[in-house]
């Protein structure tokens, strides 16, 4: 796993020893029934995305930490205790992890109210300190009022909420949320994902989200993991990954579309990068190859430039390039793109404004030029095609 | 009125009913989560109902024999005989009874999803409190149900209870048997009176299922 930096976030100046004492660490093998081979970790008061296809094992890790899945070998840490490790033969039960898990369903307790739901999980006390608690945290997720209603009373945002409330009653050392609006509308999902992201700010333990919706991951988590067959391959803040994936697969697997295969060439005394007729500038990284070498390369989509009819500007005299439109794809205000070029199969996919695309009289079977922006060119080495 | 045929008939299902409740929890439990070996032992728990009362009867009278292996062993420990005896009958009873305590049970603990039991779990529940708190409460109705049917199939048990009981006065004979004499004696009139108390009871019974399971649907839903 590649550790990108971690920027912009509370636990910014811990270093990797302090996140391992205080946060979550993991680090899970196994060959079988589900293949695992997970390392990641998480600082207080971080939201980590685990991402990744279903079947791609986010769940069984997220159960693992829970302690409701046993794993082969490897070790989980939290908060400076260890919570299982393989090679001593130990494991926490369950209930001694003091973990926050929102299930997918919620899992509410049908015949309990609302304020009974998350009672069960506040510990100590008297009764009525208990009570108060659990008041607390109702209206805490905005449900006072209420509290005496059974689970199917409530609607299934008002379920989410009583949920959260009850992993959080417990004072968890950390939160794990699997897939925790994936069972509600749209709208709904909207405004839970706006309170998750509110209530997290005040929260200090490790928080753990699950889910297969890129979306909504880059837009909750401080840092994204990507998994496949249970195996992480990457982990950086969702600007990191989305702008540079380590390999093909990655980029596949965060719907990134832009990749292609090019071969390193000298040329003017300098290395560039030869994509069919083109020989392009790259930003960074380039100097580190020799002639001949071939490579996969990807841009992002926001840093191709469509160069405006009739009116040249200085831009344009970046890595321009010539393609033919294949497919206009009008989604709302925006117009995603796909260029197909003569030298080869791969397409180029970018994303301008739809009333720039009218404004440009862009329509299929049209040549229109490009300019791919030197320094967003990121190189995927050791991935040649 | 045979009274002493009613009380053995209330005495041998409340017996029936208490002793097969926590077998019944037991054994649902078990056999709702059991991956393995499950139909197996969930054809053992029905082979009852699919066994003619005669035969089954038969088979427990040879076993309950004073040379039979659950007799000799009874016999061994108390010095008593299983066949013709109340605790003779109660344990036929239980034999007989056993898939109804069961399966409802079992269909209702099928019915608590896992995730439940693992929320329990992460809230820092110990997995006798998720029984008590979560699950029992759960299961309510199969438990009603199962006790109910229990409670009404010992009462009008008649083949299985008369092979391994007979009936003798105040012991064994219960009033499903009662019954039978009265009109195998041509006395109409008292076996009518017993059909009717019967009848009462048992609507009693279900009357009493359905108002439990009612109350808890609305409760839970």
């Amino acid at each position: 796993m590649v550790e990108h930096g971690h920027v912009g976030f509370p636990d910014q100046g811990l270093d990797a020893q302090a996140r391992d004492a205080e946060g979550l660490s993991v680090s899970l093998h196994q060959a079988g029934p589900i293949p695992l081979a997970a390392d990641f970790a998480c600082a207080p008061g971080e939201l980590l995305g685990l991402v990744g296809p279903s079947g791609s094992g986010k769940t069984t890790l997220l159960r693992a930490i829970a302690g409701l899945t046993r794993v082969a070998s490897g070790y989980i840490r939290c908060g400076g205790q260890s919570w299982f490790d393989a090679a001593r033969g130990h494991s926490l039960s369950v209930q001694a992890r003091r973990i926050g898990f929102v299930f997918q369903d919620y899992a509410l307790f049908p015949h309990l109210s609302a304020r009974d739901n998350v009672l069960l999980a506040v510990e100590g006390e008297s009764g009525e300190e208990r009570r108060t608690t659990a008041e607390a945290w109702l209206s805490r997720v905005r449900l006072e009022g209420l509290e005496e209603r059974l689970p199917h009373q409530l609607s299934g945002g008002q379920r989410q909420r009583v949920a959260v409330a009850r992993a959080l009653a417990r004072k968890p050392q950390v939160l794990l949320l699997d897939e925790p609006f994936s069972a509600v509308d749209q709208v709904t999902r909207r405004r839970l994902q706006r309170e998750l992201a509110l209530l997290r700010e005040t929260l200090t333990i490790p928080m753990v989200l699950v889910t297969h919706d890129l979306e909504e991951a880059s837009a909750l988590a401080d840092r994204l993991c990507v998994l496949h067959g249970g195996k992480t391959l990457q982990s950086g803040t969702p600007e990191t990954l989305f702008r540079t994936p380590d390999t093909p697969q990655i980029a596949r697997l965060l719907d990134r579309h832009n990749v292609f295969s090019g071969e390193v060439v000298a040329a003017h005394g300098e290395r560039r990068l030869a994509w069919g007729p083109y020989r392009l500038e790259v930003g960074q990284g380039l100097a580190a190859f020799s002639p001949g070498q071939s490579l996969r390369w990807y841009l992002p989509p926001s840093d191709v430039v469509l160069h405006r009819r009739g009116r040249p500007s200085n831009g344009e005299r970046e890595n321009p390039v010539e393609g033919r439109v294949r497919e206009m794809v009008a989604m709302g205000g925006v117009t995603q793109i796909t260029l197909a070029f003569d030298h080869g199969t791969e397409t180029l996919r970018f994303e301008i404004t739809t009333h720039a695309a009218r404004r440009n009289a862009l329509a299929r079977g049209e040549v229109v030029q490009v300019s791919l922006l030197a320094d967003a060119i990121h190189l995927m080495p050791g991935a040649s095609s | 009125m045979d009274w002493s045929a009613l009380f053995v008939s209330l005495r041998l299902a409340f017996g029936t009913c208490l002793i097969l409740l926590p077998v019944g929890l037991w054994l649902g439990r078990r056999l709702a989560r059991m991956q393995r070996r499950r139909v197996l032992v969930e054809a053992l728990v029905a082979l009852p109902l699919v066994m003619p009362p005669t035969v089954l009867g038969f088979y427990l009278m040879l076993a309950f024999a004073g040379d039979g292996p659950v007799g000799g062993f009874w016999a061994s420990l108390t010095g008593t005989s299983l066949n013709f005896s109340f605790t003779g009958i109660l344990l036929a009873s239980l034999v007989v009874n056993l898939p109804f305590a069961v399966q409802p049970i079992q269909r209702a603990f099928e019915a608590v999803p896992e995730t439940l039991r693992e929320a329990a779990w992460c809230s820092g529940l110990s997995t006798r409190q998720t029984f008590w708190r979560i699950e029992l409460p759960l299961v309510r109705s199969g438990v009603v149900s199962a006790l109910a049917l229990t409670f009404a199939h010992t009462l009008g048990e008649f083949g299985v209870i008369l092979m391994v009981g007979g009936a003798i006065d105040g012991e064994t004979r219960t009033l499903a048997i009662a019954i039978y004499d009265r009109v195998q004696a041509f006395d109409e009139a008292g076996a009518g009176r017993m059909s009717a108390l019967l009848l009462g009871i048992s609507f009693l019974t279900i009357g009493v299922v359905y108002g439990l399971s009612r109350r808890g649907g609305r409760r839970h839903g």
